[in-house]
């Protein structure tokens, strides 16, 4: 019988008992996806409720009737797109540390003079404040602009020349959304948790429960053993990417590129992340200890390897370990594929991610072993 | 060529001498059982004829082959079930054998095996879900996909309550019945007993007996003797008052007296009646296997197959 056959029938077996296990099913294909619709929920703008912005208001008159109060005029037509909600602060404050203090990103400045400036025609500048990881901030800088062109197309009726302005600060010009990162970050997430928990789990516990020994008894190799796993853990991850995907773009409108580039990442991932559970469930004497070590190498890379919010907003030293991590790569060379369409970023990550498998899995085949001395 | 040729076969975990030179011959047909308690060297020794475990020394043949080196042939005519059977959690005893047919690559019908193991019940439950006996007939079954000539069966009946250990040895009968040679390991005598032809006993790594009951009671067994119930005073009336050879069991209250002719009986009787003693119930009897097993393996063994009384408790090796 060929090995591709003997493979075959242990990965019907295997997925079969896979897909019977409810609570694996769970942590491989559901928990990544209710993932995504926590993170994108809660992040996302593109629900009903208006995004909270704070404003301060420097132009404090005088005005010689309430009409010449242009300033107020510009807020209240804000308030009325109904998308943002504001919130006023006093202009004693110093903006930009009062909005840190309220762990807030979105605000805007109007600056002193606007009413009086705008109305004798000197040019004025909105400031607004966003930040690029949020969906939030594009919409306060969509609502900004709106406002504005209607102030201006006011203005161009008298005058023909645009006069308010706005500047953007702490605005990255990348328009990228949150969920934009959030759907590469969890597809890298899922590819790192099923294989990695199951192999940790399953090599341990095989080996306890003699059930390696018992498959050495037959016809099956260890590598044809190790092969249906990795198999089952690339369908198993592309699933989990076409749930994602479809979930990131019909549910909160990520701006996602689909090419080829995926795939290479798809099939590495989970061969990677197979041999370092495989690794891990090997080198430890029972499955207590191996659990631990597993924990301990993966929980680390679960968090820090830019899977719920992008690196560049860690401080400096855990950047640094980010980039130790396997994890890191695969994530990072997702979100050049899909988010920045950066394909020589994505190659160079791809060798990064095509090493650190070819090792671990060397590794894991080199030292698991079906029979003991 | 017996099926099985074992001869100074050593095996050593660091210091522990796990399997000490131990040799025996299994003839075809046979269902032949190593018997001993735990740490013995039972497991070691059966995982080597599997070829499951390298040795340190000696020869070892099964089917005239090799078990470490010529494996992956030995075992397309052996079925093994290790101790205490596990298997996948979610896959039925009905797909298992499926599964294993397939990677042989051979047809099989598993009503048929089902059939045979008497598990056609279970057929479709999952494994998680079957009890310890049904997980037994489990890895039974999936010992007889490949039709082997030749079974090895590791304490199959370890942790099971009577009626499934009944239930198992009545398996192992029919296909004992089928020709199949068998190796059985085992702690539970009476199992050794309803179903080896032969057995050795194992203790400490070396083999301290081997052969049929029969053969091994009349080995190392004490031959006829009458036994007394009554106090110590009354044996040792009778040990001062006769030629007699005379043992006293403070446990049972048994005054034991070895015969080296039927007629001493009498005597040892007629000094008890003259002592004007109270004694009780009279017998003669012989060894047992259960007698010489306690004596060769220095006590008695529980269950687990861990020995609970006797005096070399230490120094008893850990199972690998």
């Amino acid at each position: 019988m060929s090995s591709g056959k003997r493979i075959l029938s242990d990965f019907k077996v295997f997925s079969r008992g896979y897909l019977r296990n409810r609570f694996g099913l769970f942590f491989g294909l559901i928990f990544p996806v209710i993932l995504i619709l926590i993170f994108g929920a809660i992040f996302s703008g593109t629900g009903t409720s208006p995004v909270n912005v704070y404003v301060q208001n420097q132009d404090v008159g005088p005005f010689a009737s309430p009409q010449m109060n242009i300033a107020q005029q510009f807020l209240n037509s804000l308030n009325n797109t109904g998308v943002i909600k504001i919130t006023m602060v006093s202009d004693s404050e110093n903006f930009s540390k009062y909005l840190a203090s309220q762990s807030a990103s979105d605000g805007i400045i109007i600056p002193e003079n606007f009413s009086a400036d705008y109305l004798v025609g000197n040019p004025v500048n909105v400031i607004v404040y966003g930040n690029p990881t949020s969906s939030t901030s594009s919409i306060v800088s969509g609502a900004v602009n709106g406002v504005i062109n209607y102030f201006n197309l006011n203005y161009y009726k008298q005058n023909a020349t645009p006069i308010i302005s706005v500047t953007q600060t702490t605005v990255n010009t990348q328009q990228t959304k949150y969920i934009d990162f959030l759907v590469p970050g969890l597809i890298g997430f899922a590819i790192l948790v099923s294989p990695m928990f199951s192999m940790v789990n399953i090599s341990s516990e095989y080996k306890k429960t003699k059930i390696f020994k018992q498959l050495s008894l037959t016809p099956l190799t260890k590598n044809e053993w190790l092969t249906s796993k990795i198999m089952w853990y690339i369908t198993l991850g592309v699933f989990s990417f076409l749930f994602m995907v479809a979930v990131g773009i019909f549910l909160f409108g990520a701006h996602i590129t689909l090419t080829v580039w995926l795939i290479p990442f798809l099939i590495l991932g989970p061969m990677m992340f197979c041999s370092l559970g495989m690794l891990v469930g090997t080198i430890t004497k029972n499955p207590e200890t191996a659990g631990v070590i597993g924990n301990v190498v993966t929980f680390p890379m679960m968090f820090l390897s830019g899977t719920f919010f992008p690196i560049s907003i860690m401080p400096q030293y855990l950047q640094s370990i980010a980039h130790v991590l396997p994890l890191f790569y695969i994530i990072q060379g997702l979100n050049n594929v899909m988010v920045y369409a950066n394909y020589s970023g994505a190659i160079i990550d791809l060798a990064v991610t095509a090493v650190i498998t070819a090792v671990f899995f060397l590794l894991a085949v080199r030292l698991f072993k079906w029979r003991e001395d | 060529m017996m099926p099985i040729e074992v001869s100074a076969l050593k095996k050593c975990y660091g210091d522990l001498k796990a399997v000490d030179e131990i040799s025996f011959t299994v003839n075809k047909g046979e269902v032949f059982g190593l018997l001993g308690p735990n740490g013995a060297g039972k497991t070691t020794t059966i995982e080597i004829l599997e070829g499951l475990r390298a040795k340190d020394g000696g020869d070892v043949k099964v089917l005239g082959l090799d078990p470490w080196k010529n494996g992956y042939e030995l075992h397309k005519k052996i079925g093994v079930i290790p101790q205490e059977f596990t298997f996948l959690e979610k896959i039925t005893p009905r797909e298992a054998i499926i599964y294993y047919a397939d990677l042989f690559d051979i047809k099989v019908n598993p009503d048929e095996i089902l059939k045979e193991v008497l598990l056609e019940d279970s057929a479709k439950t999952n494994f998680d879900s079957l009890s310890g006996g049904q997980k037994q007939k489990t890895g039974l079954a999936l010992a007889l996909v490949g039709t082997p000539e030749m079974l090895f069966l590791d304490e199959p009946t370890t942790g099971l309550d009577p009626n499934a250990r009944r239930a198992i040895w009545d398996v192992i009968r029919g296909l004992k019945a089928k020709g199949k040679t068998i190796i059985l390991t085992t702690h539970y005598l009476d199992e050794a007993q309803q179903l080896a032809d032969r057995v050795a006993i194992m203790d400490h790594g070396h083999i301290v007996a081997m052969g049929t009951s029969d053969e091994i009671i009349a080995q190392h067994g004490s031959g006829e003797r009458l036994e007394i119930h009554g106090t110590e005073e009354l044996a040792h009336y009778i040990k001062a008052n006769t030629e007699l050879q005379v043992e006293y069991d403070r446990q049972r209250s048994i005054i034991s007296i070895p015969l080296k002719q039927k007629i001493d009986a009498l005597s040892a009787l007629a000094a008890a009646d003259q002592s004007k003693m109270d004694y009780g119930e009279i017998q003669t009897r012989r060894d047992s296997l259960d007698d010489v097993f306690v004596k060769l393996v220095s006590g008695r063994v529980d269950e687990h197959g861990e020995i609970i009384s006797g005096n070399n408790e230490n120094n008893r090796g850990a199972k690998k």
